[in-house]
């Protein structure tokens, strides 16, 4: 069906029209080879363009990756991006840490934030979903409701009375409020995730497993779970991701630098290193976004097909 | 089936109205729903209304609240920084949601024709969505668009006397407008999805009618695409409102220069955790709030003179 759109698009009606009936006939024939050809050079056209777009698109992230390794004096208006002199100095210099506090100190705190809140977020949105999903209860369809409008509302509305709460609980300076959102539901995307998903999974399932006496809880644990895991897999390399890259959250609660997640020690490091220093400010940029590709590289497929069914933003 | 009280989705259960609930039901549904209800009720609605409630008081978090009546609302509107905020994320959102959203279906619609390594495409263009509103970019951008960064360089080549763009308060908001713009992989993901729905049968049709590309895209893409055209357009305008940590990062958490990066998002945490005015900012909220449920509201209204769902291209 496709490949008849395309050969449509390309080429015209008339192709349609002509190829399907027509044997290998001397007219046909060459027809349809100069069609091809056309084909050919509207594909070389297409890729010449693509190609074009890829390298402007990826040209920041490629200018960042190897300005990190030039020496500082040679990075800023320099639009060719690879190094003349080759240098690791920027490295060595970024991973030494800011104030005393060593990189991998930021680097820790943002791998324990990163990971609690997959934890978090996968454990509470699956039981809401299934709660959502597989239970009938009254209210339910209020709740539904109000977990997606939560879905539409500007975050920055609660974050001044949250920061008061937090703060009257003496929980500055800790990573609660960072994390007790996540293990609470309070990110609507992945319970609604969680809920299309556990929706289309069928209700014999269910019905065989209360038959054979199994309550929720079983139901849930041996039979949801197992199910589950494209949903799971696709909502921790978000949570991960966009815990990573959080920049508020830290911003607002982590105000000692041993407690620094990554975002906010690069920050911190913008502000007081010289204004000259650039080497070392795009090498720990591009320490603090390694892990993030990294997850990109491996699950790629995952990522964007998440994406692109479920409407996940990036 | 068979059992058809414990069949019902969740938007049509309110069919049967005499059903009466299980109390072990019940009871599992509302226990499933306990960590969701504990998160939405201390971490958003109880938020809410507490912030309401202070929009009209006097709080700096160290005496207690002052009630001042409409004293915020009407401040508000009498300060030029606010004003200037509420300007600054207008033209973002006016200009930048639209530019972004065009790149992304003109994007999509090119990887949907029939050509090798579309798969390879789609992901290299998205990744920029992944880590766009990361400090690292921020740093990148401010480092590439700085006094003699490689973008003065290139327009001091072209005869462009912008100087840098960061410094430049003319130039910012297109500078912003472009990291934005840079990170149209997320919309066109989607849209490519939506395009891939579109049935073949309706552009084989339209050719045989004689149609020619632009009415096919206007009479055929269009009017299929737009509930996705829909969840986009909602979504990259709601997000484009709270735009914060690119914005933070570039001016140093200032919004300069002349207020040109003072986005609504960046003020309000300027008033709150800076000059600690959180009666205030919890009125600028609010404000917020009001005006994306405002917009939402006309989107949905709207929406039904130009959103086809079902089969029907007409």
């Amino acid at each position: 069906m496709t490949e008849n759109t395309i050969a449509v698009e390309h080429v015209g009606a008339q192709h349609l029209i002509t190829e399907p009936p027509v044997r290998d006939t001397g007219a046909a024939a060459t027809l349809r080879r100069s069609a091809r050809r056309r084909k050919g050079l509207k594909g070389l056209g297409f890729h010449a363009f693509v190609l074009a777009l890829t390298v402007v698109i990826l040209y920041p992230a490629v200018w960042m990756f190897l300005s990190a390794f030039k020496p500082s004096s040679d990075i800023i208006g320099e639009v060719n991006p690879i190094p003349t002199d080759w240098t690791l100095d920027n490295f060595t210099k970024a991973l030494s840490g800011i104030g005393g506090v060593s990189f991998w100190t930021f680097f820790g705190n943002s791998l324990i934030l990163a990971v609690l809140s997959v934890i978090g977020i996968v454990l509470s949105a699956t039981v809401s979903a299934y709660a959502f999903s597989r239970i009938e209860f009254p209210g339910r369809n209020i709740w539904f409701g109000l977990m997606i409008g939560t879905l539409l509302l500007p975050f920055h509305v609660v974050i001044i009375p949250q920061y008061i709460i937090f703060n009257n609980l003496g929980m500055v300076n800790t990573f609660w409020p960072l994390l007790l959102g996540k293990f609470l539901a309070s990110e609507a995307f992945f319970v609604f995730l969680m809920v299309q998903f556990m929706r289309n999974l069928p209700r014999e399932l269910d019905e065989a497993a209360r038959i054979d006496g199994a309550g929720h809880v079983r139901i849930f644990r041996s039979i949801m779970l197992p199910l589950m895991r494209p949903p799971i897999i696709t909502a921790s390399i978000f949570a991960f991701i966009w815990s990573w890259n959080d920049f508020l959250g830290p911003l607002l609660y982590l105000k000692k630098p041993d407690l620094y997640s990554l975002p906010i020690a690069l920050r911190l490091y913008v502000d007081q290193t010289s204004v000259s220093d650039y080497g070392a400010q795009m090498a720990m940029a591009v320490l603090a976004l390694v892990p993030v590709l990294l997850f990109f590289i491996v699950f790629q497929r995952y990522i964007v097909d998440g994406v692109a069914t479920q409407g996940l933003k990036g | 089936m068979t059992t058809l009280t414990r069949d019902a989705a969740p938007s049509s259960a309110p069919a049967k109205r005499a059903r009466r609930w299980k109390p072990s039901e019940v009871r599992a549904g509302y226990a499933f729903l306990t960590p969701w209800l504990l998160g939405f009720f201390l971490l958003t609605a109880g938020p809410m209304i507490a912030s309401l409630y202070l929009a009209f008081t006097d709080y700096n978090l160290f005496t207690d609240p002052q009630w001042v009546g409409f004293d915020n609302f009407t401040q508000l509107f009498q300060d030029p920084r606010f004003l200037q905020s509420a300007k600054v994320t207008a033209i973002y959102v006016l200009v930048g949601t639209p530019v972004k959203l065009v790149a992304a279906l003109a994007v999509a619609m090119l990887l949907n024709m029939k050509h090798r390594g579309q798969g390879a495409y789609r992901s290299i263009f998205y990744a920029p969505s992944l880590i766009g509103a990361s400090v690292s970019i921020a740093i990148v951008w401010k480092a590439m668009f700085i006094d003699d960064g490689i973008v003065d360089t290139v327009g001091q080549f072209f005869g462009m006397q912008a100087g840098g763009w960061v410094g430049n308060p003319d130039m910012t908001m297109p500078m912003m407008i472009l990291l934005a713009v840079w990170q149209f992989g997320a919309p066109m993901v989607i849209f490519l999805a939506g395009l891939k729905q579109v049935p073949a049968e309706l552009y084989e049709a339209a050719s045989v009618d004689g149609a020619g590309p632009v009415r096919k895209f206007l009479r055929i893409t269009l009017p299929m695409l737009s509930p996705v055209i829909f969840f986009n357009l909602l979504l990259e305008t709601i997000a484009a409102f709270q735009v914060f940590s690119s914005a933070f990062i570039i001016s140093g958490g200032s919004g300069g220069p002349a207020g040109s990066t003072l986005f609504y998002t960046l003020y309000l945490y300027i008033r709150g955790f800076n000059d600690f005015r959180m009666g205030y900012a919890s009125a600028m909220a609010w404000v917020l709030v009001i005006v994306v449920g405002v917009i939402t509201a006309i989107f949905f209204k709207t929406s039904k003179s130009w959103v086809h769902y079902s089969g029907d291209a007409r």
